[in-house]
């Protein structure tokens, strides 16, 4: 099989490919330049391209980047800030995947003939036991690595030309082999965050420079103001950091934010815990068969969120079985099946 | 993997059979070094002379105004860098003009020092860019309007990297000194060393950059030309040699391998040019014919007759690299960052040609080793390449 292997220049994408050549495909690395602007690995991720490009000498395969950054700009970066600048709180990783690496590389990889593309996700394809000839997304081996939750949107034509090598294989045993090989990605540290913004600048820093923040008041629940925040943009529903305590004595946590009206709402935890989440129209996908109204599911909210029993209901809403801490809107909630829970089933953007 | 069909000379050559030979000695046994007193360190200095001699031959210059450099792009950053530090030594704001498609290594640079890359006490840098005309070369009247009397560098190359265009230099050089008598002229003619005579084609300029590697010589020495006396900071400063212009130990192996590639490619530089113009232009009628809609970006008479720069409409030039690479079919699109991505071409820009268009841009580079069997290989890959992409 000819396999193009997407490699970021970290150890999951390099033991990829190693696996990959191992198997006996023929085997093409390509790193995409996705950011031009400042990085933590240097300007360009120039220093990922290297390690990349070093991988794939020594494993003997041909490496070509690819300069993806006007899209990346385009269908990432940009609506991450629009997003932010509405209130809302966008997974920046999901819409890479959505928009970069599961569409336009992969047609690219189809256009220049390959039969598959392959990543380093922690997650695995395995046929649907249900439905043959169609497959299903599971969880990677590595339940703490597990990446199936930024993969979620991914449908039958996607699953269909995809390969997760690693998706079998706990971290500690794709370090090892890496090390084995001599890959002198073996060592590097798990990426963290979001690519396009450096630790040292922050969330803050970033949308600071790209957009006008503006100061809100803080209400209670009554109206009643309890304080101000400085940056109405950065205040994420859920959250309860520099919300401080009610006079009950209890932390408070965001219910609402109105960036227009300038005004971020917080109550106590159990006044904030939600028992539903409406997802915005037109976004749910399913991997495979939709699940019918009333179907019980499994929902995960964030990349490490345990995941908790709901029910699918019209509109289309999402109802927790518990009270749950709100979902801030933008952020994607992955379904996995309620009798093969590691399995994905679709997943939507909340409203 | 298939045989490789070598047609990126513009990036660099194969170092020449003559020119690997004539630098072993130095490369192992002859190992003194230049500025010592005792007789190993006059062997060196003896080969480093002699080449700076060859060397300014070559150029149609002295041999002391022959500055050794680590390659192009050094040589490039001493021209400017170097002028406008010594011109701004006044504490007077000082101007230079660029033209709007040179090599980054004069771009950037230039563009540093009019961001102050001297510091808070230096003069600041005023930076003005001359237009290009469609075909790439300079628009002549447009460069008139930017020179004036303060304006202490005009850099203008001498044929452009990318799409290989022929700059009228004698014309800039003229226009400069009608306009500005004590403007410094260098020209980057780092990429038309090979096909051009630098002793005519850049007989009136006080500054001449040359890279060995893009002749048939070894990477990573290069010489700047600066006649009669032209003064330059230097940017490394050390043990004061090249006369205080190029602090560190000569590059002794490759000023001769650079001296040696220089006087190798006049020997027969009409007869090769005439044979490599005929099989680009060969190239480029090939391409046209068969590929729908392909254009040719510069005419073959105003280029240089290695560079073969076209457009496919309908193709991107990443995957076209990825499917020629394939064939083993070695060809650029353009200029890359230090990531290896490639960026938008600030050169097709100036020329006018919009970013959709530039998307299929590919560069075709022959040099003295291209045959006409890869000629043959590559009109046959590239209407494939492309047919591939458009379905």
């Amino acid at each position: 099989m000819r396999v193009l292997v997407a490699m970021s220049g970290g150890v999951d994408s390099s033991v990829a490919a190693a696996l990959l050549v191992e198997q006996g495909h023929d085997v093409v690395g390509a790193t995409l330049k996705l950011w031009g602007g400042p990085s933590d690995s240097g300007c360009c991720s120039v220093a990922d391209v290297e390690d990349a490009r070093r991988v794939a000498q020594q494993l003997g395969i041909s490496h070509h980047v690819f300069n993806m950054s006007e899209d990346f700009e385009a269908s990432v970066v940009a609506p991450y800030v629009a997003e932010h600048a509405r209130g809302r709180t966008p997974n920046p990783c999901i819409e890479c995947n959505r928009h970069i690496k599961f569409d336009r590389l992969l047609e690219r990889a189809r256009r220049l003939g390959f039969d598959a593309l392959a990543t380093g996700h922690h997650a695995r394809i395995v046929p649907d036991p249900e439905r043959p000839g169609r497959r299903r997304l599971r969880r990677g081996a590595d339940t703490g690595k597990d990446q199936s939750y930024v993969l979620s949107m991914l449908g039958q034509d996607q699953l269909a030309r995809l390969v997760l090598p690693v998706g079998d294989r706990t971290k500690a045993s794709v370090r090892a082999h890496a090390a084995h090989l001599g890959l002198r990605t073996a060592g590097k540290p798990d990426s963290q965050d979001v690519c396009f913004i450096r630790a040292a600048e922050g969330r803050e820093g970033f949308l600071g420079r790209r957009l006008a923040l503006h100061p809100a008041e803080v209400v209670d629940l009554d109206g009643g103001p309890v304080g101000t925040v400085p940056a109405v943009e950065l205040v994420t529903v859920g959250q309860r950091r520099g919300m401080g305590h009610g006079d009950d004595g209890r932390r408070r946590y965001v219910v609402s934010v109105d960036v227009p009206g300038r005004r971020v709402t917080v109550g106590g935890l159990d006044q904030a815990m939600t028992g539903t989440v409406a997802l915005a129209a037109g976004t749910l996908r399913w991997v495979g068969d939709p699940l019918p109204p009333g179907a019980r599911a499994l929902a995960q909210v964030s990349a490490h969120a345990r995941p908790v029993g709901c029910t699918v209901g019209r509109g289309p809403a999402i109802r927790f079985e518990q009270p749950q801490r709100p979902v801030a809107p933008g952020q994607t909630v992955a379904l996995y099946h309620a009798d093969d829970p590691d399995a994905v089933a679709g997943a939507g953007v909340t409203a | 993997m298939p045989d490789l069909c070598y047609l990126d000379h513009a990036a660099t050559t194969p170092v020449r059979p003559e020119v690997a030979e004539a630098m072993a000695p130095f490369a192992a046994g002859r190992f003194g070094n230049p500025s010592g007193g005792h007789r190993a360190a006059a062997a060196a200095r003896l080969a480093l002379e002699e080449a700076r001699e060859s060397v300014a031959e070559s150029m149609g210059c002295d041999p002391g105004e022959v500055v050794f450099t680590g390659g192009g792009t050094e040589a490039d950053n001493l021209a400017v860098l170097g002028t406008l530090a010594a011109a701004a030594e006044a504490g007077v704001q000082v101007d230079a003009v660029c033209s709007a498609v040179e090599h980054p290594a004069v771009r950037e640079p230039a563009r540093a020092a009019a961001k102050g890359w001297f510091g808070a006490g230096g003069a600041p840098v005023g930076l003005r860019e001359a237009p290009v005309l469609p075909d790439g070369t300079i628009d002549l009247q447009a460069l008139e309007g930017l020179l004036e009397p303060t304006v202490a560098l005009v850099s203008v190359m001498l044929a452009n990297n990318e799409v290989g265009t022929v700059q009228p230099l004698a014309e800039v050089v003229a226009a400069a000194r009608r306009r500005a008598p004590r403007a410094v002229v260098h020209t980057d003619a780092v990429q038309a060393a090979a096909w051009l005579d630098l002793s005519t084609a850049a007989a009136g300029c006080d500054l001449v950059s040359v890279s060995a590697h893009k002749l048939g010589g070894p990477k990573g020495v290069g010489a700047l030309v600066a006649r009669g006396g032209t003064r330059l900071r230097p940017l490394l400063l050390g043990g004061g040699q090249e006369r205080d212009r190029r602090s560190g130990t000569q590059n002794v192996a490759g000023a001769v391998g650079l001296a040696t590639a220089l006087r190798l490619a006049g020997v027969d530089r009409e007869a090769e040019g005439a044979r490599v113009g005929a099989l680009r232009d060969r190239l480029a009628t090939g391409l046209v014919a068969a590929v729908d809609g392909l254009v040719v970006t510069v005419p073959g008479v105003r280029a240089l007759p290695g560079h073969c720069h076209v457009l496919v409409p309908g193709a991107d030039r990443e995957e076209l690299l990825v499917l020629l690479d394939a064939e083993g079919i070695c060809v650029s699109a353009g200029s890359s960052c230090a990531s290896g991505a490639l960026e938008p071409s600030h050169v097709l820009a100036a020329m006018g040609i919009d970013g959709g268009a530039a998307r299929g841009a590919l560069r075709f580079s022959l040099g003295r080793a291209t045959t006409e069997a890869e000629i043959e290989r590559a009109l046959a890959a590239v209407p494939a390449a492309v047919d591939r992409l458009r379905h």
